[in-house]
């Protein structure tokens, strides 16, 4: 990989010294590395707590505040629930906290009452909010019932840039390869707006409506790809077997409108977690190769940070700059 | 956190490391709360924008519904059917007392008495919410006069009364007025007993049927002329018989109006039903049961003589006898001493009580006390509701933690 190996190798060895210096350091270090991460686990669990590790330490050495909030783009479906739980721990247990977090979630169902069970609204709160410290006014999800959809879409494209952007969007794909509702044929610079939903996803999801195709919302609200593609950084979250097929078309083969979420090998700095059951449709040499990158990789998330730590580490800083 | 609503606005409070009842289920989650009522969480979160302001850790313990008492004729030394001048702290004392109980809401009973007492101590007794100074008065319940002579139990056979002559005129002379009424009780083999049922219950008042000897076939016509409830299954009526199973076999009735329930009280203090009766009705029909103390003055008194009406009454232990016989006279096991031993005689759970028992069979439940002729979902655990509440740990050993 030439250039990119040599100044990684250089950037590793730094990491090892710099990993206690304050932070201003390795941002410098992380921002100039433009970074495609595969990283795979034996299982789903293993998977969600790497990413949930993952979301942690950007959190925490982000050092958010009151002037400076992470800004963190959320999925729903049952792929992020084993993070949602991690992070639900980490807080419980007092490692985290969401106190200076915002979050946009990635999209609505179009008439859905807010408080149908089946509503993204409702799957954020019993999933998520409801367990954690994070305030109700930084928290943005798409209202499917607004009276004009075109403008809620719009709306929310300024709420995220008077946010100052997206620091980490977290999202799922489908088993057609699309990323939020951005379905095969989406424009890959397309921003929020309203979306049809395909005959393909109504089926999938008739199973939380009773099985009663009838019921099953047809429309939704959704961000863009162009949206997700302007957060600096993107973690997709890919377990099971029935998305192989989809992460082989998003990763091995080309940047694809009928495969949407391709479109962040265009990104610079993407992070695919999954499991091994996920891997069954790439090639074993492309397996081999990121699996052979964990070591590296794992650095990512061990050491693994803790607010509590921070805490001291700020009242030692001033006499112990350097930890060895 | 920020409070952008200003400082009028009523704190929420927030009950984590609980488990609450909901939609007939015992769940782990937390109960939101603010100015008395429930608060749906989900709707403070995205519509109101707010948090909770304060929390408290119930330290898992179960938040139950509070208990509610629809046959309690006294206690402490008060005795709700004595016409004295003050009939109204007498009852504000005991509605006071039961709460360390459990019991929320209850409904003070009169026994058989003659007119003049109904009509002094009814307008004394108005409908009224609880709150920390006591439970809420949900109405009367009135026993009697207009049972039957051979199942009279403690009631005194002097003052007993039939509606035939007169049907609903005869109900209004006898009682006064209705207003503050929400239970009679009468046996249905008194001549015109349907025309007295279907104008109480055209009042909104419920019908119990107790202390009668009616056969199966009468008590169900009494049902479908309006009657939901049964006063002290088991006691004051005929015994269970497999040719003729009496008001008892209302349980499984096939010929009860659609859509209609019935519902029976029984008092399960260990002394007025055996336990192997409890677990036949309960299996019977395990969605009927209410649990009732038919309490008297001498609750929470020690042994001695008291009195109950125009009776006087002897307590020894846990026993209540009218004086001199053999006859019981109401009982005085507080509510939650009532609950615990109808656990321990059925073997049921927190689950089981609350909810599902371990067969799937919904047991007690507290709508299941709402025996009203309107439906009435004040009891049920979904927001937005004033719903009386107390903390317990788990009913195997119901220790009452608080009653709010």
């Amino acid at each position: 990989m030439g250039r990119g190996s040599s100044y990684k190798v250089r950037a590793n060895i730094l990491s090892t010294v710099v990993t206690r210096i304050p932070f201003v350091s390795i941002r410098h270090r992380e921002v100039g590395q433009n970074t495609m991460k595969l990283i795979i686990l034996d299982h789903y669990s293993q998977a969600s707590e790497w990413a949930a590790k993952y979301i942690r330490n950007r959190i925490i050495q982000f050092h958010p505040g009151p002037d400076k909030y992470f800004t963190l783009g959320l999925p729903t479906g049952s792929t992020p629930l084993g993070c949602y739980k991690k992070l639900i721990e980490y807080y419980k247990n007092g490692d985290l906290s969401f106190k200076y977090v915002k979050t946009f979630n990635m999209d609505e169902y179009v008439g859905l009452p807010r408080e149908h069970p089946e509503s993204y609204h409702s799957f954020m709160w019993n999933n998520f909010f409801k367990h954690i410290d994070i305030h109700p006014e930084n928290t943005h999800i798409l209202d499917g019932n607004a009276a004009d959809l075109q403008a809620e879409c719009d709306a929310f494209e300024e709420k995220i840039q008077a946010a100052g952007g997206i620091e980490l969007f977290v999202g799922g794909i489908g088993p057609d390869g699309h990323i939020a509702f951005n379905e095969p044929g989406s424009s890959l610079v397309s921003r929020t707006r309203v979306k049809t939903l395909a005959m393909d996803t109504i089926l999938a999801n008739a199973r939380f409506f009773d099985g009663d195709l009838a019921k099953v919302p047809t429309m939704a609200l959704t961000v863009g790809v162009g949206t997700v593609m302007d957060a600096r950084e993107v973690m997709i979250l890919i377990t099971g077997a029935h998305k192989a097929f989809a992460l082989y078309k998003a990763i091995e083969e080309g940047v694809n409108h009928m495969w949407t979420v391709s479109a962040f090998q265009q990104h610079p700095r993407t992070v695919f977690v999954c499991d091994e059951d996920a891997t069954l449709e790439l090639k074993v040499k492309t397996v081999k190769y990121f699996k052979g990158l964990m070591l590296v990789h794992n650095k990512l998330v061990d050491p693994l940070y803790s607010i509590k730590e921070k805490e001291t580490e700020k009242s030692q800083s001033s006499k112990k700059p350097y930890s060895d | 956190m920020r409070d952008g609503k200003g400082a009028s606005r009523a704190p929420v409070l927030r009950f984590t490391n609980c488990r609450i009842l909901r939609g007939r289920r015992l769940l782990r989650e937390d109960l939101w709360v603010r100015e008395g009522r429930i608060l749906d969480p989900e709707k403070l979160f995205f519509e109101e924008r707010l948090v909770a302001d304060q929390q408290r850790d119930c330290g898992g313990c179960l938040l139950a519904p509070g208990f509610i008492d629809v046959q309690i004729n006294g206690g402490f030394g008060v005795d709700f059917s004595q016409a004295t001048e003050d009939v109204g702290s007498g009852v504000a004392l005991v509605a006071q007392r039961i709460l360390s109980h459990g019991v929320t809401s209850f409904c003070p009973t009169l026994v058989t008495s003659p007119p003049e007492v109904y009509h002094k101590v009814l307008p004394q007794i108005p409908v009224k919410s609880g709150g920390p100074h006591g439970a809420g008065v949900l109405g009367v319940h009135l026993e009697g006069p207009f049972i039957s002579r051979e199942k009279r139990g403690a009631h005194p056979e002097a003052y007993l009364r039939s509606f035939e002559a007169n049907a609903f005129h005869d109900v209004l002379a006898t009682y006064g007025s209705l207003d503050n009424v929400r239970i009679v009780t009468l046996a249905p083999e008194l001549g015109r007993s349907h025309e007295v049922i279907r104008a109480l219950t055209a009042r909104g008042i419920c019908v119990s049927l107790g202390h009668s000897v009616a056969d199966l076939q009468v008590a169900e016509e009494a049902v479908q002329s309006g009657a939901t409830f049964i006063t002290h299954l088991f006691n004051a009526m005929l015994p269970f018989h497999h040719r003729d199973p009496g008001i008892v076999g209302l349980l499984t009735s096939d010929r009860l109006p659609p859509g209609r329930h019935i519902f029976y009280g029984m008092i399960s203090d260990g002394i007025h039903t055996n336990p192997a009766a409890l677990r036949i009705a309960h299996r019977a029909h395990p969605q009927g049961l209410v649990l009732v103390t038919d309490a008297v003055p001498a609750l929470g008194l020690g042994n001695g003589r008291h009195t109950l009406g125009q009776q006087e009454v002897e307590v020894d232990g846990l026993t209540a006898y009218v004086a001199g016989t053999k006859t019981l006279s109401g009982s005085i096991a507080p509510m939650d001493v009532c609950i615990r031993h109808f656990l321990q005689a059925t073997g049921l759970g927190a689950p089981g009580l609350w909810g599902r028992g371990e067969d799937g069979h919904p047991a007690v439940s507290p709508e299941q006390a709402a025996v009203w002729s309107r439906p009435w979902r004040l009891r049920h655990c979904t927001p937005p509701s004033y719903w009386d509440w107390r903390s317990s740990r788990e009913p195997w050993t119901l220790e009452l933690m608080q009653t709010s």
